[in-house]
């Protein structure tokens, strides 16, 4: 979905000066998981076989048939893997290419896998990237991360590439295909937190405001739903309006204030997207007081939480998918070649979410114009294979 | 008698196999394991949809005029047939007839009222975008499965896109070019006076080379949607071009009347290859655009030096 939301972009924003820097990570942000603690829990011995990979792979082939019918771990340190990626032309894309950038190297390094490489179309479009997955498998891949221009037209490359024996996970932009693995966080859960959040917060209840975001696409009907769950459990919250903001700031501020005038006392507002500076924008323009708003990860967003806590001690939540999806999907395909084939076909990893407390790190460690951002390791996308196999 | 391979009217003919030829087996050498009936097959489907768009193109470059708005119109024809095709096989295939009839339509159009072909099919591609959103909001559908068993047809030995590719090209070829229908269209193209004067509509010319390009045009949604199995309203956008590079590529002209339905087939599957070979050599996405621009280059540079021997002589 971001590329479809830069797509957009290309056609609103044409000629519209850089201010807020649109194209960045529209649909990011959530909290951290708080995982330090079991980053040892589960070990595999992967790392230990590196001297003894070459022999292993010589006998790879012959023992081949045995591997799979065992649960076993395979050996993956022959293993090919690629990254086909359809866009690259928003820094959530750019933050996402140096998640996967950080992390595959050190595992081609390791001989956990014997190569990690990224392939992205230049036009970002679908009949671009179903030749190139039907060229990667031809280039004897053994897995291939997509993060799809279109979650339907590339199902028959990705079928095929099925058939041919490679595993296909796909992320973010995902693809529909039943062979493929999708790998995504639950933006329900993110608007339901939301509504959760301003429950605790204004236990009187009253009214929202919900910034929407592209229309059509399935990200967007998720957290509404989430939203709609919200305010459905904790009924003294009413959403009273609703604007489209296309996960953009400069979209979402010209929408909520063109509603504002019309609009009752607003408590909250329930967005999805990096939206929430440029809502918080639209009220101050206003005169109106500033409710709670909730944000998506971009600097701008955490820097201007943080200016508000100092000022005034504004309490909000952030959160959204966070670009290094990248790296979780480059585990997760390294794990079905390990030979777990029974890993759940939709696997849904927590989202990233930042709290006032965890405000102050993850603002000093997202540059300036960016998207907060966490690297996955091997062992969280262990575990949380293991959560989503257990459901 | 054996023609002379060596005259430059044959040499420019057989450029669009010759630039074939050289990029396959530049791809056979960078990666052997194409060399195969998957390899092949895995290379060339996608070619297939693309083949067919620029025979539809080839049809209106035929006329002298140019359609910028055949990738808006493949992928409309898509969504038809992922959701309607399927849903209701009647209406469907009156509506695909509809889309060929608006073909039809606005070859008389142009005709009729002397417009120029880049605006009206301009204009025409935001109209079959905005009507293929319609058919299908959100990405979705399904092909019918009959669509779905043709395209995906396994014959022996050679692969259905070949067999395929070739039956078209042939084809074509034998109407536009061996044909007296075939004469008179590509005559109203390269010399519209001289066919007036002699007696032929060039409005029928017209209409017939517009109803030929929306059927080639549905062919090729049809053939795409069979392949990926289900569609997107911005599906074949980029088909627009390809279609036109593939017609210049294999040998025609923008001058009207000079066009070769099988070098146009071959242009469509040398364009393929030549980003399945960049990508081989692992020529980031960046350059893949810049890279088929300079193959485009190459061959039209080679051309040009067959016209410049032709002309010495």
């Amino acid at each position: 979905m971001h590329e479809r939301r830069a797509d957009k972009h290309e056609f609103s924003e044409q000629g519209r000066p850089f201010h807020t820097r649109p194209h960045s990570m529209r649909l990011v942000d959530g909290s951290v998981p708080s995982r330090t603690s079991n980053l040892n829990a589960v070990n595999f011995n992967i790392k230990g076989n590196e001297t003894m990979s070459k022999y292993y792979a010589a006998l790879f082939a012959m023992t081949v048939s045995v591997l799979a019918l065992s649960p076993a771990h395979a050996d993956t340190s022959s293993k090919k893997i690629a990254f086909s990626n359809n866009y690259a032309g928003n820094t959530w894309r750019q933050a996402m290419l140096a998640s996967w950038n950080d992390v595959t190297p050190k595992a081609v390094a390791d001989g956990i896998v014997a190569a990690a490489d990224v392939f992205t179309t230049a036009e970002n479009q679908a009949t671009e990237q179903a030749a190139q997955i039907q060229n990667l498998v031809l280039q004897g891949y053994d897995a291939i991360v997509v993060n799809a221009a279109s979650p339907t037209a590339l199902n028959g490359a990705i079928k095929e590439a099925c058939d041919a024996g490679v595993v296909v996970v796909t992320f973010d932009g995902i693809a529909t295909e039943p062979c493929a693995w999708r790998v995504t966080v639950d933006f329900k859960e993110i608007g339901y937190r939301q509504v959760k959040f301003l429950n605790d917060l204004h236990p009187e209840g009253g009214n929202l405001l919900e910034v929407r975001g592209l229309p059509g696409t399935s990200i967007d009907s998720q957290y509404h739903d989430g939203i709609l769950a919200g305010v459905k459990d904790f009924p003294k919250f009413k959403v009273v309006s609703e604007v489209q903001g296309d996960w953009s700031p400069t979209v979402a501020q010209k929408a909520v204030a063109s509603v504002l005038p019309s609009l009752p006392d607003i408590v909250g507002v329930v967005t999805q997207g990096e939206v929430g500076f440029g809502t918080a924008e639209a009220f101050k323009a206003a005169g109106r007081p500033i409710p709670t708003v909730f944000f998506g990860n971009s600097q701008a967003e955490l820097a201007w939480w943080k200016e508000n806590i100092d000022k005034n001690g504004y309490k909000s939540l952030s959160g959204s998918i966070p670009p290094g999806m990248s790296s979780m999907a480059f585990w997760v395909a390294q794990q079905i070649l390990d030979g777990k084939k029974d890993i759940p076909k939709d696997l849904t990893v927590p989202f990233l979410a930042i709290d006032a407390a965890g405000l102050d790190a993850a603002l000093a460690s997202t540059p300036e114009g960016g998207v907060a951002n966490i690297n996955y390791t091997q062992d969280i996308a262990i575990e949380a294979i293991a959560a989503a196999s257990k459901q | 008698m054996m023609p002379n391979l060596m005259t430059p009217r044959a040499l420019r003919s057989l450029l669009p196999a010759i630039s074939f030829t050289v990029l396959l087996i530049g791809i056979f050498y960078v990666q052997p394991r194409a060399m195969s009936f998957m390899g092949l097959n895995l290379m060339l489907n996608l070619a297939l949809p693309i083949a067919l768009a620029t025979i539809a193109q080839m049809f209106i470059i035929t006329m002298n005029d140019i359609d910028l708005s055949l990738g808006g119109f493949v992928s409309f024809t898509a969504c038809i047939g992922a959701t309607l095709l399927g849903e209701s096989p009647v209406l469907g295939v009156l509506a695909l007839l509809a889309c060929i009839g608006v073909y039809a339509l606005l070859g008389a159009l142009i005709h009729v009222r002397n417009l120029p072909s880049i605006v009206v099919t301009l204009g025409m591609s935001f109209v079959w975008l905005g009507a293929a959103i319609l058919v299908l909001p959100t990405p979705g559908g399904q092909a019918p499965d009959w669509l779905r068993a043709i395209v995906s047809v396994k014959t022996p030995f050679v692969p259905f896109v070949i067999v395929a590719s070739a039956i078209i090209a042939v084809g074509v070829h034998l109407f536009l070019m061996r044909s007296s229908t075939g004469v008179i269209l590509r005559g109203a193209g390269g010399n519209p006076q001289a066919v007036a004067r002699a007696g032929w509509s060039l409005f029928r010319a017209k209409v017939t080379l517009y109803a030929l390009a929306g059927f080639f045009g549905v062919l090729s949604g049809l053939t795409l949607v069979g392949l990926t199995t289900s569609a997107d309203a911005n599906i074949a956008l980029r088909y627009t071009l390809l279609s036109i590079a593939g017609v210049i590529l294999g040998g025609g002209e923008f001058v009207g009347g000079r066009v070769s339905p099988i070098g146009a087939v071959l242009g469509a599957l040398t364009l393929t290859l030549a980003s399945s070979l960049l990508s081989f050599l692992r020529i980031s996405g960046d350059w893949q655009i810049g890279a088929q621009g300079a193959i485009l280059i190459l061959v039209l540079a080679l051309r040009t030096l067959v016209n410049r021997m032709e002309r010495r002589k």
